[in-house]
C-alpha cells in the first residue's frame, strides 16, 4: 500500500497543472514480450475498429457505433494487471473491452452486423454484448448504469469470497451521473472489490470536460467517500498497467474500491454520425502525432527491444487477417431466424 | 380541571394497540415530556409522553391490555392542587384533538406509514381463504373443499395456520434463505430496524449482516447493485420501502434487469425480486400512494405479482425468489396486518401466472387483484343478497396475465367488470377489456366496465382520498349495470 500512497502523493503535484498527465519517464519499463503482447492486443482493437467504421460506412452496421480508436492502452493495460476471474463491465464504447477480454472478433463483428453468429444472436448490437465465459458483463447503453451494476458484481465477489475484482469502466460523461456516487458510497462503506476506471477522453459526446464538470480532476471524485484515486497517462500502456496493478491489489486485499482516471483521447467522433465540430483537426492530429498509444510501443519495439521490422510486419499481417476474417464472417453469416424474436425474453 | 389522557395513534393508520406497560403509577407527579407508558403494535413499541403537568390521578386501562382503541381514555391527569381521588373517569376534558389522533400527546412515530385501514372494506368472512382472524388461532384443517373455492388449490387435509400477510412474507423469505444461500435481502432499514414495515423481522438475527443488508437511502444505486449481483448468479431480494421510491430505480429495473437476457441472446439472466408496498395506504398523499401494477406490467422481461391473501403472498413470494427472472412483487401496506389461513410448512408455493377463482358465481365476473379484492369480495357478498351471483377472480399475477381463467369465466357469465386502485388510462382493467374484446367478444352481453382509482393524483384530505379510491358501491353499481338490473 505504501507504493500506492507514494504514487498518490506524486500525483498531487501533477494535479496542479491537470495536463499533461504524469510523465512516463518514471514508469517501469515493459519487457520485450510485454511490449509485443501490448502491441498486438492494441493493434487488434485499432484494426477491428477501423474495419467496423468501414462496414458502418457501407451500411452493413446499423444504429449506433462508438469506436474506441485512440483509447486502446487503457483497457489493454488494465487487462495486463488483472487476473482470470476478474470481471469487466463498461458502457456503450465497448468493442475494445470485449476483445481485451478474449472474446472472439468474429462474434463481436457479427453482432455489429446483426447476424445470427453475433454474441447476442443479433439481438443486442454494438452497445449490448456479454460473455459469461469471458467474465464480460456488458456493454450497457444507459450512461452510468454499469457503475451500479459493476458495484453489484463487486458485492457478489465479496459475498462469495472468491477474491475476484470487478473492473468497472465509465467515461468522463458518465462520471457526472448520480448513481455513480451512490455506488461509490456503498462500495467504500462495504469495502467492495471494485476498481472504477474513468476513461477521460475529454469529451462527453460533444461537451468538453471543462464545460460539463465542476471538478475536472476525476481522480478526486471519490474523495468525499475516502476512495483513493490517481490520474494516469492513459496513452501509455505501461503507466496504465502499473496503476491498475496497484488499484487491483488494493481492491483484492479487502481495502475497498479504487478510482483510476485514465487520461486518454478518442480520435473518432462520439459515434459514426458525429462530425466532431467541437474540437479542431489540429488537436486530433497533435494527439495522434505525439501520444498515440500503439506508436509508442512500436517505437520501443523497434528501438530498445531491437525487434526486427519484419517481425512487427508479421504481427500487423496476422492482425489484419483476423480482422478480415471477422468481417467476412459478419457479412456472410445469416440474419437471426425470425423465431428469435420471441426467444430469450424469460428463462 | 382534570384531563383525560387518550390512547394515541402512533401512525396515520393505527386503530388500536396494546397498552404494554405503565411507567408512572397513580399519584405520581407528571411533567410535560415525561414518559407515561409504553404502547405496542405488531410493528413497533412506542412511548407515550405527557403533554401537560399534573398528577396521574387514575389509570383507566391496566398494563398488558390488548386492542385498546385509539382515543380511548387510558388515564386521568389531575391539575396540581386538585384532589386526585375526586376526579371522574371519562368525564374529564380531553386533551386530544377529537379527530381520532391524539396529536401532541405522543412521541412522533418512526414510520411514515403503518398498517391499518381507514375506508376500505374489511375482508369478507365468506370463503375460507379470506377469513379474517382477530387472534392467532390453533391450526385448522380444511375438511370441506367444495364450499371453499378459494382454497381449491390447497390439497385436502393440509394443516393450516393463521398468519398475517406480514408474517407470511417474512416466512417466505426466511424459508428460501434457509434453502438457498445465494438468496439475500437488501434495502433500507431491512436489518437492524427489522424492516420499515417489519416484513424482515428477525431475518438479521437468523442470517446475519452478510445476507440481510441495510443500504443507504440510495434506491437507484442499490437496485443496480442488486441487478449486478444477480447477473453473477446470486439471488437478491431488493426491498423498496415503497414502490413510489422505486421510481428512482426504475431505470435499473427496466433497462438492466428486464432487458439484459434478451440483449445478451439468452446468456445473462437476472434472478432478482423487487418487493415492497405499492399503492395507497391511508392519508399519505400523492407521492406515497401510486399503484404501479400497470407500469411494470407493460414491460417484457419482467414478471409482475400482486397477491391479496397471506397464503398467496407466501406461496408467490417463494416462487418469485426461485424464479430465474426478475420479478416485481407488489405488496400493500393495508393488507400487511390482515390475517388469513396459510398452509403450514416450508414446501408450499403458488405458481406465478395463474389466476384464482376466489368465489364462484354465474351472473357476472369481477376481476381484481391485490387490495382491489377487498372491494370485489364485499361487493360480491352484497350482490348475492340482491340475487346476483358474482364470480370473483383474483389475478394474483399481473404479468404474465392468466387470460384463460378470465375468458373461461366470462364465457359462463357473459359479463365482466374489473376492480383496481390504479389509474384508469392504460390500466390493468383496460388490458383485460381489450383481451376480452378479442377472446370473448361473442360471449359478452354487456360492455366491460372498469372500476379504478380516479384519474387524479391522490389527495391528502380524508374525504377527497375516499372519493379518489374505488368503493364497494361503485363495484355493485357497475355489476348491476352490466346485468341490466
Amino acid at each position: 500500500m505504501d507504493a500506492a500512497k507514494e504514487a498518490r502523493r506524486g500525483n498531487d503535484k501533477t494535479r496542479e497543472k491537470a495536463a499533461p498527465p504524469p510523465s512516463a519517464s518514471n514508469v517501469p519499463a515493459f519487457s520485450r514480450d510485454e511490449d509485443l503482447h501490448a502491441y498486438r492486443e492494441m493493434l487488434l482493437i485499432r484494426r477491428f475498429e477501423e474495419k467496423a467504421g468501414q462496414l458502418y460506412g457501407m451500411g452493413l452496421i446499423g444504429g449506433f457505433c462508438h469506436l474506441y480508436i485512440g483509447q486502446e492502452a487503457v483497457v489493454i493495460g488494465v487487462q495486463m494487471a488483472s487476473k482470470d476471474g476478474d470481471q469487466v463491465i463498461t458502457g456503450y464504447r465497448d468493442h475494445g473491452h470485449m476483445l481485451a477480454c478474449g472474446m472472439e472478433p468474429k462474434g463481436v463483428m457479427a453482432e455489429l452486423t446483426g447476424r445470427k453468429g453475433g454474441y447476442s444472436r443479433g439481438k443486442g448490437g454494438s452497445m449490448h454484448m456479454f460473455s459469461r465465459e469471458k467474465n464480460f458483463y456488458g456493454g450497457h447503453g444507459i450512461v452510468g448504469a454499469q457503475v451500479s451494476l459493476g458495484t453489484g458484481i463487486g458485492f457478489a465477489n465479496k459475498y462469495r469470497g472468491d477474491g475476484a475484482v470487478s473492473l468497472t469502466y465509465m467515461g468522463d460523461g458518465a462520471a457526472n451521473q448520480g448513481q455513480v456516487y451512490e455506488s461509490f458510497n456503498m462500495a467504500q462503506l462495504w469495502k467492495l472489490p471494485v476498481v472504477y476506471v474513468i476513461e477521460n477522453n475529454r469529451y462527453a459526446m460533444g461537451t468538453s470536460v471543462s464545460r460539463a464538470s465542476a471538478q475536472t480532476d476525476f481522480s478526486k471524485r471519490g474523495v468525499s467517500f475516502g476512495i483513493p484515486g490517481e490520474q494516469v497517462d492513459g496513452m501509455d500502456v505501461r503507466a496504465v498497467r502499473e496503476a491498475a496493478t496497484r488499484a487491483i491489489a488494493h481492491a483484492r486485499d479487502g481495502e475497498g474500491p479504487y478510482i483510476l482516471e485514465m487520461q486518454t483521447y478518442r480520435y473518432r467522433g462520439h459515434s459514426m454520425s458525429d462530425p466532431a465540430k467541437y474540437r479542431t483537426k489540429d488537436e486530433v492530429a497533435r494527439m495522434r502525432e505525439e501520444s498515440d498509444p500503439i506508436e509508442q510501443v512500436r517505437k520501443r519495439l523497434l528501438g530498445p527491444h531491437k525487434v526486427a521490422e519484419d517481425e512487427i510486419k508479421a504481427v500487423d499481417a496476422k492482425v489484419r487477417e483476423i480482422v478480415n476474417e471477422s468481417a467476412d464472417f459478419a457479412t456472410s453469416d445469416p440474419e437471426p431466424d425470425p423465431s428469435e424474436l420471441w426467444t430469450d425474453i424469460l428463462l | 380541571m382534570a384531563t383525560d389522557i387518550l390512547m394515541p395513534a402512533l401512525s396515520p393508520t393505527m386503530e388500536q394497540g396494546k397498552l404494554a406497560k405503565w411507567l408512572k403509577k397513580e399519584g405520581d407527579p407528571v411533567k410535560a415530556g415525561d414518559i407515561l407508558a409504553e404502547i405496542e403494535t405488531d410493528k413497533a413499541t412506542m412511548e407515550v409522553e405527557a403533554v401537560d403537568e399534573g398528577v396521574l390521578a387514575k389509570i383507566l386501562v391496566a398494563d398488558g391490555t390488548d386492542n385498546v382503541a385509539v382515543n380511548t381514555p387510558i388515564a386521568v391527569l389531575a391539575e396540581e392542587g386538585e384532589d386526585p381521588t375526586s376526579v371522574q373517569a371519562g368525564g374529564a376534558k380531553s386533551n386530544g384533538k377529537g379527530d381520532g389522533k391524539a396529536e401532541g400527546q405522543t412521541a412522533p412515530a418512526p414510520d411514515m406509514q403503518a398498517e391499518g385501514q381507514a375506508e376500505r372494506p374489511a375482508p369478507v368472512a365468506k370463503t375460507g381463504d379470506d377469513k379474517p382472524v382477530d387472534k392467532p388461532a390453533s391450526p385448522a384443517v380444511i375438511t370441506n373443499r367444495s364450499e371453499d373455492r378459494a382454497m381449491a388449490e390447497i390439497p385436502e387435509g393440509t394443516e393450516m395456520v393463521t398468519q398475517t400477510v406480514r408474517e407470511a412474507l417474512r416466512d417466505a423469505m426466511a424459508e428460501e434463505m434457509r434453502r438457498d444461500d445465494r438468496v439475500f435481502v437488501m434495502g433500507e432499514e431491512v436489518a437492524e430496524y427489522q424492516g420499515a414495515y417489519k416484513i424482515t423481522q428477525g431475518l438479521l438475527q437468523e442470517f446475519g449482516a452478510k445476507r440481510v443488508v441495510d443500504t443507504p437511502i440510495t434506491e437507484h444505486g442499490f437496485a443496480g447493485v442488486g441487478v449486478g449481483a444477480a447477473f453473477t448468479g446470486l439471488r437478491p431480494i431488493v426491498e423498496f420501502m415503497t414502490f413510489n421510491f422505486a421510481m428512482q430505480a426504475i431505470d435499473q429495473i427496466i433497462n438492466s434487469a428486464a432487458k439484459t437476457l434478451y440483449m445478451s441472446g439468452g446468456q445473462l439472466g437476472c434472478p432478482i425480486v423487487f418487493r415492497g408496498p405499492n399503492g395507497a395506504a391511508a392519508r399519505v398523499g400523492a407521492q406515497h400512494s401510486h399503484d404501479y401494477a400497470a407500469w411494470y406490467s407493460n414491460v417484457p422481461g419482467l414478471k409482475v405479482v400482486m397477491p391479496y391473501t397471506a397464503s398467496d403472498a407466501k406461496g408467490l413470494l417463494k416462487s418469485a425468489i426461485r424464479d430465474p427472472n426478475p420479478v416485481v412483487f407488489l405488496e400493500n401496506e393495508i393488507l400487511y396486518g390482515q390475517s388469513f389461513p396459510v398452509p403450514k410448512g416450508d414446501d408450499f408455493t403458488v405458481p406465478i401466472g395463474k389466476a384464482k377463482v376466489h368465489r364462484e358465481g354465474k351472473d357476472v365476473t369481477i376481476v381484481s387483484f391485490g387490495i382491489g379484492m377487498t372491494y370485489a369480495l364485499k361487493a360480491a357478498h352484497e350482490l348475492a343478497e340482491a340475487g346476483i351471483e358474482a364470480e370473483v377472480i383474483d389475478l394474483r399475477t399481473i404479468r404474465p396475465m392468466d387470460s384463460e381463467t378470465v375468458v373461461a369465466s366470462v364465457k359462463k357469465t357473459g359479463r365482466c367488470i374489473t376492480v383496481e386502485e390504479g389509474f384508469p388510462q392504460s390500466g390493468i382493467g383496460a388490458e383485460i377489456a381489450a383481451r376480452l374484446m378479442v377472446d370473448a367478444f361473442d360471449y359478452l352481453d354487456a360492455p366491460v366496465l372498469r372500476i379504478t382509482g380516479k384519474d387524479v393524483p391522490m389527495p391528502y384530505a380524508a374525504n377527497l382520498e375516499k372519493l379518489a379510491l374505488p368503493n364497494v358501491a361503485e363495484v355493485i353499481e357497475a355489476a348491476k349495470a352490466v346485468c341490466y338490473r
